[in-house]
């Protein structure tokens, strides 16, 4: 049986969301538009495609949510995120109202297009603005439930949809779930999103015990201070720009002498290949093999 | 009451607000269409301030805001003593204005091109809600030129905005020019415009005052410092 892809499960759950949830609308910038022909039909004034204009699709997302209408904004993490990020930050932050973001082409999802449609340092730039929620589903069924949950609040929340998926969904709650467990002093790694399925595999045979969050934004840190103990050793997993959950989880552990190392994709170098993804996880070391490597170096 | 110039307490309201001089021009240049907005057009007062159907002004150009705070304060949004310390630590109006910490205020502005978008999703969110409130968002020449603003124009063209004005208070501060003037650049995107003296409470009145039954409308405010120029 072929899973539906994230990004399917949300192109079909935005017409019966728009049905339930009147005061949301849907906010895009062309990307998407040819998919919700059904949900368009059904509410034309509240599936609001202003063309290729990045910047006036948060803006007018931040107008909308002046008035109490609760805007999704979708596009590619590159336009949403980067080209449009002062919008991000002052149509939505500094007026002090919120959207739910849905970005699709995580990281090296889009490896065949090269580095236009690639953004790997999406979560660190959204996790650098206050008050967003970052949601990274590992599973299409997690991701369905976020968008369902956020839809009803006001709150400013991304959502990070990607082509990788694992295999069981896990509860959407915005906590740590242990996933292997083992004696308390072994060493924890914490897996975000669709890594879950390449870590647990990637580990499979190395004393530690492996943890998983879909929302690494504000990051679980009672979880996480609970599962490691006096004497933290951690990975912590992530598919984006490795490093980018430091800064939450080193403030989690500040009062611990821990030992922490992030495994993610890499800060100094654009990789000037296209490809598969399955080829950039590998040169990116976020393989089942790149990942044992770098873990195997925090058990030793 | 309607006045054929700005009421003496206005100014004097305005030149308590000091300590940004380099903004003065661009403050002052647009008091004359602020002062008729709050004084003859916008259905908005002070006890209404949430009220879901009052008429929305943002200030897209909000690194001018001294009129706008003086108006504000001689109608009675906030007290006149706020002006006398402008972005002063205990303040809370800024050189640049925050939604969250003035009353009338409907946007936190001043990065120039952000007020244009959001007042095309104000217009936007306010028809699907059903409302008849218009929003009227001010910019400046010059502000024209960021990118957002050009596609904001587009936008509200093309989804016939009929509540939504855009005035373009034009001193001429722009530094490439407009070939065939501001309103022109509009009109090709489906607006409605006006082209008025920016000082002419009479002439903003009547232009400030009309909307179309389907479409966006613009009223260029040419100000004395564009005459002078001219």
């Amino acid at each position: 049986m072929i899973r539906p892809t994230m990004r399917e499960r949300f192109y079909a759950e935005l017409g019966p969301l728009l049905d339930d949830e009147p005061r949301t609308a849907v906010v895009l910038a062309v990307i998407g538009a040819s998919m919700l022909g059904d949900a368009s039909a059904r509410h034309p004034e509240r599936v609001i495609d202003v063309g290729i204009r990045e910047q006036a699709m948060v803006g007018v997302a931040g107008g909308l949510a002046l008035t109490g209408i609760r805007p999704i904004v979708h596009t590619y993490a590159p336009f949403l995120v980067e080209r449009a990020y002062e919008q991000v930050k002052l149509d939505l932050g500094h007026q002090d109202v919120g959207a739910v973001l849905v970005s699709t082409g995580a990281s090296y999802d889009a490896s065949t297009a090269g580095r236009t449609h690639q953004a790997p340092a999406d979560v660190a730039l959204l996790s650098a603005l206050p008050g967003w929620t970052v949601h990274v589903p590992g599973h299409a069924d997690e991701l369905v439930r976020m968008l369902r949950r956020a839809a009803r609040t006001d709150d400013r929340a991304y959502v990070r949809m990607s082509t990788q998926q694992n295999a069981q969904a896990y509860p959407a709650d915005g906590l740590l779930h242990l996933i292997r467990g083992g004696a308390h002093t072994r060493p924890l790694v914490v897996a975000v999103g669709p890594m879950l399925d390449t870590v647990v595999e990637a580990t499979h045979d190395l004393p530690v015990r492996v943890a998983y969050t879909a929302t690494p934004h504000p990051f679980d840190a009672r979880g996480l201070r609970t599962l490691v103990g006096p004497a933290p050793v951690v990975a912590v997993v992530e598919p984006y720009l490795e490093g980018t959950s430091a800064a939450a989880v080193s403030a989690a552990l500040a009062d611990r002498p821990s030992r922490v190392a992030y495994v993610g994709v890499p800060r100094d170098a654009e990789l000037r290949r296209y490809g598969s993804p399955k080829d950039h996880a590998a040169a990116h070391g976020l393989d089942a093999a790149g990942i044992h490597a770098r873990v195997k170096e925090l058990v030793r | 009451m309607s006045t054929t110039t700005v009421p003496p307490p206005v100014f004097d309201l305005l030149s308590r607000v000091t300590g940004d001089e380099k903004h003065d021009p661009s403050a002052h240049s647009t008091l004359d269409v602020v002062w008729v907005l709050y004084d003859q057009v916008l259905d908005v007062a002070p006890d209404r301030i949430d009220d879901p159907d009052r008429d929305r002004f943002l200030l897209s150009k909000g690194h001018g805001p001294a009129s706008t705070y003086a108006v504000l304060a001689a109608k009675g949004f906030f007290p006149a003593t706020w002006l006398d310390d402008v972005a002063g630590w205990d303040s809370r109006l800024g050189h640049h204005p925050d939604r969250t910490l003035v009353p009338g205020i409907e946007i936190g502005s001043g990065s120039l091109g952000h007020g244009f978008p959001l007042a095309v999703g104000t217009a936007l969110g306010l028809r699907l809600r059903g409302s008849m409130a218009r929003v009227v968002v001010l910019v400046g020449d010059a502000e024209l030129d960021e990118g957002s603003n050009a596609e904001a124009i587009a936008i509200a063209g093309r989804f016939g905005l009929d509540r939504l004005t855009c005035v373009v208070v034009d001193n001429r501060s722009d530094n490439h020019g407009w070939p065939g003037g501001i309103g022109a650049r509009f009109a090709v995107e489906g607006w409605v415009t006006a082209d008025v003296d920016g000082h002419d409470h009479a002439a903003l009145r009547t232009a400030l005052g009309r909307t179309d039954p389907e479409r966006p409308t613009v009223v260029v405010a040419r100000t004395v410092a564009e005459e002078a120029a001219a």
